[in-house]
């Protein structure tokens, strides 16, 4: 070991297999100087990493966390460190058949293959001891493998070691950070101080801990998962490797069962939810096994064994077999239940790279490498951005309530639309009275209550005809009444409480230049004017999209989703000018905002405002003040739902109060109050509008997305080279609007896919575009005015082709016909956008 | 007065004892300290006592005290006690004087502080004595009409001072038939040759690290290098790679040796609690940061596997240049 | 045969002992928990017992709620009841546990008649005072031997090894009996998944004694003075051998 340097380019602090993933392809990627330390010994410094399961299962619903898989597979593969054995999903009911139906939707979208559903009769054959005779069916993977966690570290470590771009200290606690203007300077250790340009938190568990001495938030906690291992089985007692038979997962009952040389280790997430505070780690040397390996808790394990003694009586069962080990391990949960990556939001140079599992480490370290050599990874990670997090997200409370309600799940059916029950009723709208009197049923975004429908709207279904939904899943969390409000809207006018947005001001002699930088269109337009952009990363992929007013010479207003809200403030702050020539502030809780929109919009408003809102007086894509009784109101004449309309702001304190005035005024027009069922889903999709995070993701370009404008600004902006590439390129994939012909299934029950489903031909074979991207659902819903349930997808320009009738939605394992309606972004309702320029 | 069981070998009293002799001096030095020692070569042992302090040696000859016959001796302990109203009773904290004393203390209904390193007062009198087998210590309010102690081995020192002889008082004691049910009637398992491992100068040990039965094998080739013996840690015991008679530790075998090679042992409490008698350790382990390392002398941070071949070698390499 | 084997609860400590802020206990947050290791070599003496000869095994504990983990880990391996002497807050001291442990026993055996073998640990792991099976012992007037490795039953009596300098000293004893065992005797079993789930449903009687007044009163705990400086580190991987030589050398044990 060499003498502890004083400086480094990057400091890792954690050698678990992200620490160690990270360190490694930092130097790959050519960055040298990187220190990577651990407060505990090598090769197992006593965190998660270290008692590991180590198994892989491949298929996740999330495509973000299936590539990290699979890209970590291939590593392992590649580090001659997995070992694949096969992998099987049981399921005992009939609930469980329709998820893992589910679950080989999710593979061919995600292009993971092979996978089948098994019977129970060819579980038997893959699984000798198991008892067949309680399955309905599984899952199997092939591809599922057990790896060494450690030994991959070793191997990465003594790799980046070996090209001279590494040092390595075990033995090193970390004790204290230096932040001077915001930027992370220098870290104290047990073996002195270094100074360091990025300093990454490694820490898994602890991570919070370190994240602290910066005075930045990885909210994440250590939650309990328990293990026994049993043996020695005499099945297993020949065995010449440490795995010989597929990984069970008994998806019903919460637990795992897999070969460990001569025993088995089952694993339970069906006990308790038993967090602990980070605090609360012992040191190595109070811990009486490792650190993260707590004593275990029998009682919470009792009724899980009879479980496991159900499925595999033959070794289970064994009365010579005995629970030699068992633990309660340590690992990292996060509030949303996604890893936690990227430079966080309060510290420059002070980057998390926490929550991750062995399954996606190696993937991750990869990633987090290519983001902070290259400014943006290959795999989109926003979904795991540690800037994702709003204030309230951050506290321990939220963080304690959100993982002991999601631990229980974690083998869970999941609904992708499923809403959280704890730790709700956070951010309360100036409106909130109103909806509730009008029987809002309330969704959360960003810890916003907000209106998904209106239960008062119930008599509109059959005003409307709209039809409900036979499959109990596919209604589930929906309501018809969603689009009887969008039938209303259509007709007279909606309502919308939109408080949710995000807003923030970017003021000063710089700002014209900073947002210049930061986004695609031109913002160089007259004061008044309305600018909706995309905001690009480096390779001309989506970081974002949203709407920017220009107030004044100087003064420019963002508005952007709650949900990508703070990422997007990040990304601002860091955009600005370092000479101090302008600012950011972020008028979220200031402003409050109501949508008005339909064909009766302008009369509404009209009746209260003396100003003029006719077209002329007040064009499309503009924004002015209005007075409205005693208000003054900044008002922006946009449309998201592809009717004439407008979005209202106003101080948060008189929301109540505007909301009040044109509920008054608009009931002789036929007003209703709409949801976000209307605003995010039906009214969008009609129009084909795109959303970020479901269309627009890093991984797709603004030429696929049919978002290209006829020219390029001349100013320079982040992307942009990439950019005018992609205008040269054949688009490798169009986004299309695609509409479901016939929703019958076999079963007789109608269907309707609710997004994230792979688009196939009518035989079911799947779409791959020339960069190797499979065509999936981005987002699905009702077009209630078009009588057609909707679906966007990316489809390879040889099928994007209108009017095809040669493509099927495989949904539950089924295939429904689908048309493709529209290539590119022409809306499906109203192409000519009449209805807005009105 | 003070009353101590003397444990002998044909009159040569044993160190714990004449430890035990000491702290019951320096719990009330003005007072008579007399001994009881059973069996009629304890009397040799007057010249030795009298040295550390003992006015009178009580030798206890009874034609049935041949074997170990804890019941009696705790029988005639008490009866002395009695008859000569010892106010302090105590025994070293060795096997048989913790079992002699706590059959005293059950036939006087009285308490008994095992193992106690620190005794002040004179009724009621506050002890410190070991728990954890040494890892903790408790300090306590001992609340009797005559204080039963066990003295910790090599907690206090036994230092001579005077220069008379005890005098000697031999007497039969009075036993019944029911005193001499629980009698050692015959010595079986004589040592197999080879180093003992409580004996030994060197003792290479080594715990979960070893991975295995087979694991041992350096560490085996390494004890027999040095003259010395293999010992292993609990967890290796329980695993089942080691008899239990190799188990160093608070269950184990306490051992106190010149040296002690711990190998790929982190320093548990209960481990730590067999070799503190080391006169020097030899830690051999991955973790820099392993609890044993604050414990032992020296340290090579590093796998075992790795290490111990190395250091075989070195020996040879040593020994024949 | 009808055996009883009495097992306390302690924690399973680490490297580094931590009390709690009074100094009345050790700190177990961290700490997992279990019967001390003579008592769990005690359990499995006393089911193979009952495996060889038939009759009952009862496990009997006196400790907090929670120590009823320990009387399932008993169950789990075989014992066949359980009796629970539920006593919360302060640690009782011998001569108390002693007497609680004598009615029970009396209790017990009017019940189910009297227990061919009482078996105890040689001494605790936390408190070590050596004494409490022996004073049970004296007060069912029951001959009792200690610190045992083997143990025989047969014809009425009890054959019993006990460890001494030099070989093992053999005590023959009339039933019924009290031993003393130490960790050695046997090697424990593993608990298996159905001896676990057969534990659950197993029953235990719960008794709530009375703690008397300690006349061994523990004021307070402390942990012994550091074990010394920090160790010399000689080196790091094979590279370290000469260094240890030299070490041995100087020690003279070369």
């Amino acid at each position: 070991m060499s003498d502890f340097p004083a400086r480094a380019r990057a400091l890792v602090i954690g050698c678990g297999i992200v620490g160690n993933s990270l360190a490694y392809h930092l130097v790959e990627q050519g960055w040298s100087d990187v220190v990577l330390v651990d407060k505990g010994p090598l090769p197992n410094p006593g965190g998660s990493t270290g008692h590991a399961s180590n198994f892989i299962f491949l298929v996740d619903h999330s495509k973000e966390m299936t590539q990290l898989t699979v890209e970590s597979t291939r590593q392992y593969g590649e580090l001659g460190v997995l070992t694949v054995c096969g992998g099987i999903e049981v399921a005992r009911t009939d609930e469980r058949m329709e998820e893992l139906r589910r679950r080989m939707a999710s593979a061919k979208a995600w292009g993971v293959e092979p996978v089948s559903l098994v019977t129970p009769a060819e579980i038997k054959e893959l699984v000798p001891y198991i008892d067949e005779s309680i399955l309905l069916g599984g899952f199997h993977t092939p591809g599922v493998g057990v790896v060494d966690s450690l030994r991959a570290g070793t191997i990465m470590r003594e790799r980046a070691t070996e090209a001279g771009g590494l040092a390595v200290f075990p033995g090193t606690e970390v004790r204290g950070m230096d932040v001077e203007a915001g930027r992370v300077r220098r870290v104290h250790t047990s073996r002195g101080t270094i100074a360091a340009d990025v300093v990454v938190i490694a820490c898994g568990v602890w991570s919070p801990l370190l994240a602290a001495m910066a005075g930045a938030h990885i909210p994440l906690t250590p939650m309990v998962h328990q293990m026994i291992d049993v043996g020695p089985v005499p099945r297993f007692a020949q065995a010449t490797s440490a795995i010989e038979f597929p990984i069970v997962r008994d998806m019903d009952v919460f637990m795992y069962e897999r070969q460990d040389g001569t025993s088995l280790e089952i694993g339970s997430y069906a006990h308790r939810s038993i967090v602990h505070a980070p605090e609360e780690i012992p040191s190595i040397e109070e811990a009486a096994l490792s650190p993260t390996e707590f004593p275990f808790t029998q009682a919470d394990f009792d009724p899980q064994l009879a479980d496991a003694l159900e499925l595999m009586p033959e070794i289970v069962g064994d009365e010579s077999v005995g629970v030699k080990y068992a633990i309660n391990g340590l690992i990292s949960l996060t509030p949303d239940g996604m890893p936690i990556l990227g430079e966080t939001p309060e510290v420059q140079g002070l980057w998390s790279a926490a929550a991750v599992w062995i399954k996606e480490g190696p993937a991750v370290g990869k990633s987090l490498a290519e983001w902070m050599v290259h400014g943006e990874s290959h795999i989109d990670l926003h979904s795991s951005d540690v800037a994702r997090f709003h204030d309230h997200q951050k506290t321990r409370a939220h963080v304690v309530a959100r993982t002991t309600e999601a631990f229980p799940k974690t083998y869970g059916i999941i609904h992708p639309a499923e809403q959280w029950s704890s730790d709700r009723g956070i951010r309360i709208s100036p409106m909130h009275a109103r909806a509730e009197a009008l029987g809002a049923v309330f969704y959360e975004a960003a810890g916003w209550e907000r209106p998904q429908w209106y239960e008062a709207n119930a008599p509109l279904v059959e005003r409307y005809g709209v039809e409900a939904r036979e499959a109990e899943w596919d209604a589930r969390w929906w309501s018809p009444i969603c689009s009887a409000e969008h039938l209303a809207m259509r007709e007279h006018a909606g309502v919308f409480d939109l408080s949710a947005f995000c807003i923030f001001d970017v003021q000063g002699p710089g700002a014209l230049d900073a947002l210049q930088r930061s986004v695609l269109a031109q913002m160089d337009v007259p004061v008044g004017r309305v600018v909706y952009t995309p905001v690009l990363g480096p390779g001309g992929g989506f970081k974002s999209d949203l709407t920017i007013m220009r107030l004044g010479d100087e003064e420019f207003r963002i508005v952007t989703g709650g949900a990508h809200g703070m990422a997007d403030r990040k990304l601002f702050r860091d955009a600005l000018p370092a000479d101090g020539s302008a600012t950011l502030t972020d008028l979220t809780t200031a402003w409050t905002t109501i949508g008005l929109w339909g064909p009766r919009a302008r009369d509404i408003l009209a009746s209260v405002t003396g100003d003029d809102v006719s077209h002329e007086g007040f064009p499309f894509a503009t924004c002015t003040e209005l007075e409205i009784g005693s208000q003054l109101v900044l008002a922006s004449r946009i449309s998201y739902v592809g009717d004439l309309g407008w979005e209202l702001y106003v101080p948060i304190e008189q929301g109540a109060r505007l909301w009040d005035v044109l509920w008054e005024a608009g009931t002789p027009h036929g007003l209703t109050a709409c949801g976000i069922g209307v605003y995010g889903t039906t009214g969008r999709l009609e129009k084909g509008y795109r959303a970020y995070g479901a269309e627009l993701e890093s991984e797709y370009t603004v030429v696929e997305a049919g978002m290209a404008r006829p020219t390029v600004k001349e100013q320079s902006f982040v992307g942009k080279e990439a950019h005018l590439r992609h205008r040269e390129e054949e688009p490798a994939a169009i986004l299309c609007t695609l509409t479901v012909d016939d929703h019958m299934s076999a079963s007789g029950v109608k269907r309707y896919p609710l997004g994230r489903e792979p688009i196939t031909l009518r035989d079911g074979t799947p779409l791959s575009d020339g960069k190797g991207r499979r065509s999936y659902v981005t987002s699905a819903g009702a077009g209630p005015s078009v009588g057609k349930h909707l679906l966007l997808a990316y489809l390879p320009p040889e099928h994007a082709v209108e009017g095809s009738t040669e493509l099927a939605v495989e949904y539950m394992h089924e295939r429904f016909p689908v048309t493709v309606a529209v290539v590119g972004s022409r809306p499906l309702f109203d192409p000519e956008n009449a209805r807005i320029r009105s | 007065m003070a009353l101590v069981l003397v444990e002998h070998e044909a009159g040569v009293p044993d160190d714990a004892s004449l430890q035990a002799l000491a702290l019951a001096r320096e719990l009330d030095p003005g007072s008579v300290l007399d001994a009881l020692l059973l069996g009629a070569d304890g009397a040799a042992a007057a010249d030795t006592l009298g040295r550390h302090g003992v006015a009178t040696a009580h030798v206890a000859e009874h034609e049935a005290l041949t074997g170990f016959a804890p019941d009696a001796w705790a029988r005639v302990l008490v009866d002395l006690a009695e008859r000569s109203g010892a106010t302090v009773v105590a025994a070293a904290g060795s096997e048989r004087g913790n079992e002699v004393m706590a059959r005293a203390a059950a036939r006087l209904d009285e308490p008994l502080a095992t193992n106690v390193i620190e005794a002040s007062g004179s009724g009621p009198w506050t002890v410190t004595r070991v728990r954890w087998g040494g890892s903790l210590l408790e300090e306590a309010r001992l609340d009797a009409d005559r204080a039963l102690l066990t003295i910790q081995p090599h907690a206090v020192t036994a230092v001579a001072m005077g220069d008379g002889a005890a005098s000697v008082a031999a007497f039969t004691p009075q036993l019944d038939s029911g005193d001499l049910v629980v009698r050692a009637s015959e010595r079986v398992g004589a040592p197999t040759g080879g180093v003992s491992l409580a004996d030994a100068k060197v003792v290479v040990s080594a715990g979960r690290g070893a991975g295995s039965t087979e694991g041992f094998a350096g560490v085996e080739e390494l004890a027999a290098l040095l003259g010395g013996a293999v010992g292993c840690s609990r967890a290796v015991t329980m695993a089942g790679w080691r008899p239990h008679t190799d188990q160093v530790g608070q269950t184990g075998t306490k051992i106190a040796p010149d040296l002690y090679i711990a190998c790929g042992i982190s320093g548990a409490t209960q481990h730590m609690a067999g070799c503190k008698g080391a006169k020097a350790i030899l830690a051999v382990n991955s973790d820099p940061e392993a609890p044993i390392l604050s414990s032992a002398d020296y340290a090579v941070i590093g796998d075992l596997h790795e290490v111990v071949p190395a250091i075989c070698a070195a020996i040879r390499e040593a020994r024949a240049s | 045969m009808r055996a009883l084997v009495c097992v306390k609860r302690v924690p399973m400590t680490g490297g580094r002992i931590v009390l709690t802020d009074d100094a009345q206990a050790i700190e177990t947050r961290h700490l997992g928990f279990a019967s001390s290791p003579h008592e769990e070599c005690g359990v499995e003496e006393a089911v193979r017992l009952v495996e060889a000869a038939g009759g009952e095994s009862v496990v009997l504990t006196l400790g907090p709620a929670e120590a009823v983990e320990q009387l399932r880990d008993a169950m789990a391996i075989g014992a066949d009841r359980a009796i629970h002497l539920q006593a919360e807050g302060e640690e009782w001291d011998a001569q108390a546990t002693a007497a609680a442990i004598v009615d029970a026993i009396r209790a017990d055996e009017a019940e189910h008649g009297p227990f061919d073998l009482v078996l105890f640990g040689n001494e605790s792991a936390d408190a070590g005072g050596y004494q409490v099976g022996l004073r049970v012992a004296a007060a069912l007037g029951r001959p009792a031997a200690t610190g045992l490795k083997a143990v025989a039953v047969g014809d009425g009596r009890v054959r019993c090894e006990q460890e001494v300098p030099g070989g093992r000293d053999v005590y023959v004893l009339p039933l019924p009996a009290v031993v003393t065992v130490k960790e050695g005797l046997n090697l424990p079993r593993y608990p298996s998944v159905p001896g676990r789930l057969r534990a659950q449903r197993k029953p235990v009687a719960t008794v709530t004694p009375t703690r008397p007044a300690s006349r061994l009163q523990k004021l307070r705990l402390v942990v012994p003075e550091g074990q010394g400086t920090e160790a010399t580190v000689l080196g790091h991987g094979a590279d370290a051998a000469p260094a240890v030589v030299r070490v041995l050398d100087e020690l003279g044990v070369l």
